[in-house]
């Protein structure tokens, strides 16, 4: 029964466009995902009061609430396949690396939503503004494509494990301190009103984790997905 | 020409043998049935025959004209028909033909979807959610995925599992039509569904 052939980048994007009308009819990530950022953002703001932390905390703490948000839901997009039992049809039906791009693509778009929510709460809850709005959002997106390109290749390597979602932390934190680390002295640049001159190392240090990230992910995932 | 050689085959989990010396050629236009009581590795030889797992020792060897093919190359002319297999309930079942047969390369028109949906008895039910779906539905619906695929090599477990009647007589009828034109493998222990395969492979006996 032929039929006319479609793109490698539409199968791409055939992948991306199941995993969102699938989110938005049984809201599987997006709740976990939105409920934590506003529980700890809630709770951060209660307990600091009428105190101004200076920036170095802020970026801080801007950054930990964006990963453990990100905890806990990225890894659904391969952890939902196994357990529905349609991992198996999955990896018949396409070639491994069109389901690698198509789960990236969703969970940068998931952390995309994330972060335009949490970033006027954080503002308005917390008192903080970014003093260099140019240098924060430079950060806020070279940091999200390294957390999405890592947390895509650990959800497919945890999946299959029983202890999901513990495994999935553990295995994730190490990998994306070096990311945490550059995205934090990013922000705390912008916090603090500083321009692109004193992020140059951070910026170059962001890119190529994720240039390395995206990269080591595509060679990997063929194995970590068929076996 | 397609086919396949499965040489000298073992599987063993740990310290238990779960079969092995299996032997097996198939080539377009052959089948052949894997039989054996319950826990006796019939899925586990179509895990290893999908190269979905390591075998303990032998191999699985797809080729073309001599030449050996690599898991892209054998899986993309593939379907597979299991109760372990699960399509999306969050979709509908025009949906999942339509994702399906995307990922796979080839956009299909609303007239193909209908025309396996009614091949399978499920004519008129591409617009319900496939959650709502009874388990005989679904597992028809799994058939009218393979269909459109239209595949070279066609595994089926367990063919007639959650299926009524009607079902069963469709399912032996796609079964009979592709025996011919593809290299089959069905994995039974139903007398009828068997016995439509040319060759057999006995396990766990």
């Amino acid at each position: 029964m032929p039929g006319s052939s479609v793109s490698w980048a539409a199968k791409v994007l055939a992948v991306t466009r199941k995993d969102i009308t699938a989110e938005f009819r049984t809201r599987y990530a997006i709740n976990s995902i939105l409920m934590f950022a506003l529980v700890t953002l809630t709770v951060i703001s209660m307990a600091l009061g009428l105190m101004t932390p200076d920036s170095d905390l802020m970026a801080a703490l801007f950054w930990v609430i964006l990963f453990f948000a990100a905890m806990s839901g990225l890894a659904q997009v391969f952890i939902k396949e196994e357990e529905a039992g349609t991992a198996l049809i999955l990896k018949l039906s396409t070639e491994g690396l069109v389901i690698f791009f198509g789960k990236l693509i969703f969970n940068l778009l998931l952390l995309t939503v994330l972060s335009v929510l949490i970033v006027p709460l954080f503002i308005i809850l917390l008192k903080v503004t970014p003093q260099n709005w140019a240098v924060f959002l430079i950060g806020l997106v070279l940091g999200d494509i390294g957390l999405a390109g890592a947390t895509t290749i650990i959800a497919a390597i945890v999946a299959k494990a029983t202890v999901k979602g513990a495994l999935f932390t553990v295995l994730s934190f190490p990998i994306l301190l070096p990311l945490l680390m550059a995205v934090i002295d990013i922000t705390k640049v912008a916090f603090g009103g500083g321009n692109f001159g004193d992020i140059s190392t951070g910026l170059q240090l962001l890119v190529a984790y994720d240039v390395v990230m995206v990269t080591v992910s595509v060679m990997l995932f063929d194995f970590v997905w068929r076996q | 020409m397609l086919k396949l050689e499965i040489d000298k085959l073992a599987k063993w989990f740990g310290q238990r043998k779960i079969f092995e010396d299996i032997n097996l050629t198939l080539e377009i236009g052959q089948s052949a049935a894997i039989i054996g009581p319950n826990g006796s590795g019939k899925t586990t030889l179509l895990r290893l025959i999908m190269g979905l797992s390591y075998p303990t020792r032998g191999e699985v060897i797809f080729s073309e004209d001599g030449k050996k093919l690599d898991f892209d190359g054998y899986r993309k002319r593939m379907a597979l028909v299991s109760p372990y297999l699960s399509l999306y309930d969050a979709l509908t079942g025009f949906e999942n033909l339509r994702f399906f047969a995307k990922v796979d390369g080839r956009a299909v028109s609303n007239d193909e979807m209908n025309e396996v949906l009614e091949k399978v008895g499920l004519g008129g039910r591409g617009e319900d959610f496939v959650g709502a779906y009874s388990t005989g539905m679904k597992q028809r619906l799994k058939y009218a995925v393979a269909l459109l695929k239209d595949p070279a090599i066609f595994l089926v477990d367990e063919p007639s599992a959650n299926l009524d009647e009607s079902g069963r007589n469709i399912v032996r009828g796609i079964i009979r039509a592709k025996k011919k034109d593809s290299l089959l493998i069905l994995a039974t222990n139903e007398k009828e569904e068997y016995e439509l395969a040319g060759q057999f492979c006995q396990l766990g006996g």
